[in-house]
């Protein structure tokens, strides 16, 4: 294990994420420009997205049904847990533990693609059709923890519609699901022509994902003040929740039929907390539930537990599961 | 030259809201809006919501009546929950049937 956590920490991903946070304590000028960052994260997520729907393309339906039957399932207890535990054993608000909860329900793209980074490293390959689990995750988790919060709250909720309209023409889904069916539809002798380009294990990938972590770094670096605001209790279940849910993941995604490199992924993507779809929809429709107190969880906290501790945990978990040890 | 009275509303608020407040907007009888982004402080030294993006600064012409309706309504609808602020500005319009 601690071999696993050396070679996780020292990868290129990790430590630049590590070199953001450095940058931002000591109050470095560098920043990432914003067009650049939102440049590397169409990159990114429309590589996902094409990569996945080449290899979908060769995956058969009675592959696929369990471990998307699993991945909704999954989709549905993430958000319920986080918000017992939040309201129950916090004692926050309603509108708090169902905010939060809303963040810890979706999934967390980048922390996705660290996985699929590191399992490929540890040479356990995942299912060519993880991304299109991921965009099943996507948006369940959401619905789900903002009704509890709309109904038990009394908050003036919108109408779902419009609120499912932001969900689904959000820039993650249309990137991520309009390059599944791209892939899909290309076929091999396409894909080959831009695979070298878009390869989600290739060098450009990867190097691209490197210039990105510092981005991230930066954005968790920056709430690093906030930690003290958001108190012992959310330290707390910043890192615990994501183990419970990674741990989930990885069972779950065992017995589904995934691989070790696809339940590890199935892990992470449960473990995760979603910081780029979740914020503005929970800001709309729970305006009471405290910004700082989700944002610095799933930024500050839960990403780089995920990135720099808990996927390899969750590796771990998925072979132990397989009885691999 | 002659120039009519009219009502500027000027709102400064958060980006998420930005796409409702313009239907909204519409719906109160405004024919159309400018929108900008911002940068800048508040009474809690930054800005109070640390989502990401600028605010906006929307500011739409209307008549006094509409322009009455719009701040009645959006300081009902956002001044408890958002970080917000609307006011008035009176103006001279030189094609006033361009503004409802």
């Amino acid at each position: 294990m601690n071999e696993i956590l050396r070679v996780n920490l020292l990868s290129p991903i990790a430590l630049a994420f590590v070199l953001g946070v450095v940058a931002r304590v000591i109050r470095s000028e560098f920043s990432l420009p914003k067009e650049i960052y939102q440049g590397l994260s169409i990159y990114l997520l429309w590589s996902l997205g094409l990569h996945g729907g080449a290899e979908l393309a060769h995956a058969t339906f009675s592959e696929i049904v369990r471990p998307a039957g699993v991945t909704l399932l999954i989709g549905c207890i993430t958000p319920i847990s986080a918000y017992l535990t939040l309201r129950y054993m916090g004692r926050f608000g309603e509108a708090d533990s169902a905010g939060i909860a809303a963040h810890y329900g979706s999934v967390s793209a980048v922390t996705f693609i660290a996985a699929s980074t590191f399992v490929k490293g540890m040479g356990a390959e995942p299912e060519g059709f993880m991304p299109t689990l991921l965009t099943l995750l996507e948006s369940p988790g959401i619905h789900i923890a903002l009704a509890i919060g709309a109904v038990r709250s009394g908050a003036r909720s919108r109408p779902t519609s419009q609120l499912l309209h932001e969900v689904f023409t959000g820039r993650t889904m249309v990137l991520l699901v309009g390059g599944l069916i791209v892939g899909f539809l290309i076929g091999d002798k396409n894909w080959k022509v831009i695979e070298p380009f878009y390869d989600t294990k290739g060098a450009i990938f990867r190097g691209a994902l490197c210039i990105f972590m510092l981005e991230m770094g930066l954005l968790a670096g920056a709430r690093l003040g906030d930690l003290k605001k958001v108190g012992p209790f959310l330290l707390g279940f910043g890192m615990v929740m994501p183990l419970v849910h990674g741990a989930l993941g990885a069972w779950l995604g065992t017995l589904a039929g995934l691989s070790v490199g696809g339940a590890t992924m199935l892990g992470a993507m449960a473990a995760s907390a979603s910081y780029i779809a979740a914020p503005p929809a929970v800001r709309m429709t729970l305006p009471d539930a405290n910004p700082t107190y989700y944002l610095t969880l799933a930024l500050a906290i839960t990403f780089p537990f995920n990135v720099l501790v808990g996927i390899p945990i969750y590796y771990k978990i998925a072979r132990m599961a397989h009885g691999a040890g | 030259m002659n120039t009519t009275p009219l009502k500027m509303v000027v709102i400064v608020a958060e980006p998420v809201l930005e796409l409702r407040l313009i239907a909204e907007l519409r719906q109160l009888g405004a024919t159309g809006c400018s929108v900008v982004d911002g940068r800048g402080e508040g009474s809690r030294h930054g800005h109070a919501t640390d989502l990401p993006g600028a605010n906006v600064r929307i500011e739409t012409i209307v008549s006094p009546e509409v322009a009455d309706q719009v701040m009645e309504h959006v300081s009902r609808e956002y001044f408890s929950h958002y970080s917000f602020i609307a006011y008035l500005v009176d103006v001279s319009v030189a094609r006033p049937a361009k503004f409802g």
